[in-house]
């Protein structure tokens, strides 16, 4: 069996709202954005985890959390067998090195005032990865060739600004994987980028991925790239997880009303298929005040009655891996 | 006669370094309820099309050449007071990109419609307007008391919904979407791909959808023009230009785009990156991305041809 790299155990991030100080002394009651509420994943060293679903259902929160870089309100993460929890940032240095993220946005996400040189080189430096500024410099030429930034002396002195839109993403993902990371966070990775290059970018990140056996969590909302390039899919709605499987489980037998409209909605690029026609109707509520039972209820298809409203579905194995989170299917569970 | 008949239409935006050649030679008609999808990367002038049709240009934009005929009557020619009485809302009217920041926070949605009527129709009474409203908003589906709100008080999918009502507000001939589907999350973009369509239907309207996404047009529109740096590469119907794609960026574009139902598969891209307009290849604009591209690519720029009836290509592999 392949190695777990990093785990979640019913992970929640509630984000207090600040409340006027007349409110708090009227209702002693806290209000809490519930981002992420109680979801468990994990993935294994080299495999590809897609984290889908629409904005606001905590799928960044949920990134950040793995990576530490917010703290969770309560649950566990493991980093390879341990638990990194409550750590202390000192105890987490020497694990940052072996945890990385790409962000969303490429022209944000790089200093404009550094060379794309020291970009690269910066977390070898910042977390002592390096022996000294040869082989720092051997690892930079290294990664930007893993990252098709050929000739690197070319790309080593240039800044961000001379660079395009998916050069710069060429360039964050080098940096992520200079440090020969075991776990890759990739935010949006493309959805910043046209999409004549996206194809590019994600290549090459699944090569990195193939070539370093990172476990790389690819978070997205758009499904039709997610096939093509995840080994499984998580489904996420108002911060949980109400789906999970093997790409091929997700797309082609979806099993919970929410994922099966997601299928459904997503345009398909052949005129002469026509789009079956199940569009569920309004929008992802509110997370400060989820709806009770299962979250999806109010925009539910085949909702089935009380049971809906009031008892939250559990996650249940329907076989083969294939997880969902749904009243239709409660008595059919393979325990 | 077609609705809109657009001719060698040229427009380049002044700039310190020089003009930037963001729209040359371009020509496309338009019937009658019909939809045309204009795809391209960004920065390939699609937006400079529309923005040409209703000359809202920014101030440094200009049309150089070329003529835009909406029902008979030239637009490149009009005055501003003729755009505004006759043209702009009441002819063609445009929802912008990023539905999310078109809306003027600090006023009720129902005043900046009511405004966007009364500009155009000066005869109409406020009171009238309103009504005239709430049946928009009802068609729209949106709750027509929802129109005395804020702008923050709406989702986003609400905000797009209201400024498809708006841009209907005078019943224009043509409607045009610039990038409908960003930024909405697949289900509302679903959503509001439908009512476009059916509106399209009930309204007898002609629609352009402007976009980079393939898959929008494949759904949603009858015919579709593919443009790279400036130029139409491409156009015919959306049938068989995705059938038989014949222009090397269209096969390109075409296959980067992913497939939710096809087989797992190696992604396709088109690599590098659009030229600069500033000061664009000599020869086909697309010979430095091309993988087929020949001597004759680098000097002489291929004419647009038509190969079959309705679908034009430019391409020295097609005319050759």
């Amino acid at each position: 069996m392949e190695e777990i790299v990093i785990k979640a155990e019913d992970l929640k991030k509630w984000f207090p709202i600040k409340t006027s100080f007349l409110a708090t002394l009227l209702s002693r009651r806290e209000i809490y954005v519930r981002a992420v509420d109680g979801i468990s994943l994990e993935i294994k060293k080299g495999e590809i985890l897609g984290l889908a679903g629409e904005s606001g259902s905590g799928k960044t929160t949920t990134g950040r959390l793995l990576m530490r870089l917010i703290e969770p309100t309560s649950g566990k993460i493991f980093f390879k067998n341990t638990e990194i929890t409550h750590l202390e940032e000192s105890d987490m240095k020497p694990l940052r090195r072996q945890m990385q993220i790409v962000f969303q946005d490429p022209y944000e996400s790089l200093n404009p005032r550094m060379t794309v040189g020291d970009i690269i080189a910066e977390p070898l430096k910042v977390l002592g990865a390096a022996k000294d500024e040869k082989e720092i410099e051997k690892r930079v030429y290294e990664v930007l060739e893993d990252a098709e930034l050929i000739p690197p002396q070319e790309f080593i002195f240039r800044y961000p600004h001379e660079l395009s839109g998916g050069q710069r993403q060429r360039v964050a993902t080098a940096r992520a994987f200079v440090l020969n990371p075991e776990f890759v966070v990739a935010d949006e990775p493309v959805s910043m980028l046209d999409v004549s290059i996206r194809a590019e970018i994600l290549k090459l990140m699944l090569s990195l991925v193939d070539k370093y056996k990172t476990a790389f969590l690819y978070i997205t909302h758009d499904l039709a790239l997610s096939r093509h390039i995840c080994d499984k899919i998580a489904i996420m709605y108002l911060g949980k997880i109400m789906e999970q499987g093997t790409n091929e489980q997700i797309v082609f037998e979806p099993l919970h009303p929410y994922t099966q409209a997601l299928i459904a909605a997503v345009p398909i690029p052949d005129p002469s298929s026509k789009r079956v026609d199940v569009i569920i109707k309004g929008e992802i509520p509110s997370p400060i005040n989820p709806p009770p039972g299962c979250r999806f209820h109010t925009r539910c298809p085949s909702y089935i009655g009380d049971i809906c409203r009031k008892s939250e579905p559990p996650l249940i194995d329907m076989g083969n891996g294939h997880l969902v989170a749904c009243h239709l299917y409660g008595s059919k569970a393979k325990s | 006669m077609p609705l809109l008949q657009v001719q060698n239409l040229t427009t380049y935006y002044h700039t310190l370094r020089g003009p930037v050649h963001a729209v040359e030679n371009v020509s496309f008609t338009m019937d009658k309820s019909e939809a045309l999808g204009l795809a391209g990367e960004s920065g390939c002038g699609k937006t400079t099309i529309a923005l040409s049709l209703l000359k809202i240009l920014p101030w440094n934009g200009r049309i150089i050449n070329g003529s835009i005929f909406f029902k008979d009557k030239d637009i490149t020619k009009m005055t501003e007071d003729q755009l505004r009485k006759e043209i702009r809302w009441k002819g063609i009217s445009l929802i912008f990109q990023g539905a999310m920041n078109a809306l003027n926070p600090v006023y009720r949605v129902e005043e900046q419609i009511v405004e966007a009527i009364r500009t155009h129709e000066p005869k109409i009474k406020k009171r009238e307007a309103k009504e005239r409203i709430a049946k928009l908003f009802e068609m729209v589906g949106i709750e027509p008391s929802r129109a005395k709100n804020y702008p923050h008080e709406f989702s986003g999918g609400m905000r797009q919904r209201a400024m498809i009502a708006m841009a209907l507000a005078c019943n224009p001939s043509l409607l045009i979407a610039d990038e409908p589907g960003t930024a909405l999350d697949v289900i509302v973009q679903a959503q509001v791909l439908k009512l476009i369509s059916e509106l399209k239907s009930k309204l007898n309207l002609s629609i352009m959808i402007i976009t980079h996404d393939l898959s929008i047009i494949s759904e949603t529109c009858d015919k579709m023009a593919v443009m790279y740096a400036g130029k139409i590469m491409e156009l015919g119907d959306v049938v068989s230009l995705f059938k038989k794609p014949l222009h090397p960026y269209t096969q390109g574009l075409i296959s980067a785009f992913p497939n939710i139902k096809a087989k797992k598969q190696e992604m396709v891209s088109i690599p590098g990156s659009p030229p600069n307009l500033l000061l664009p290849p000599p020869g086909c604009r697309f010979h430095l991305r091309c993988g087929f591209a020949m001597d004759v690519c680098k000097k002489k720029e291929p004419a647009i041809i038509e190969v079959s009836k309705g679908h034009h290509v430019a391409c020295h592999l097609v005319s050759r």
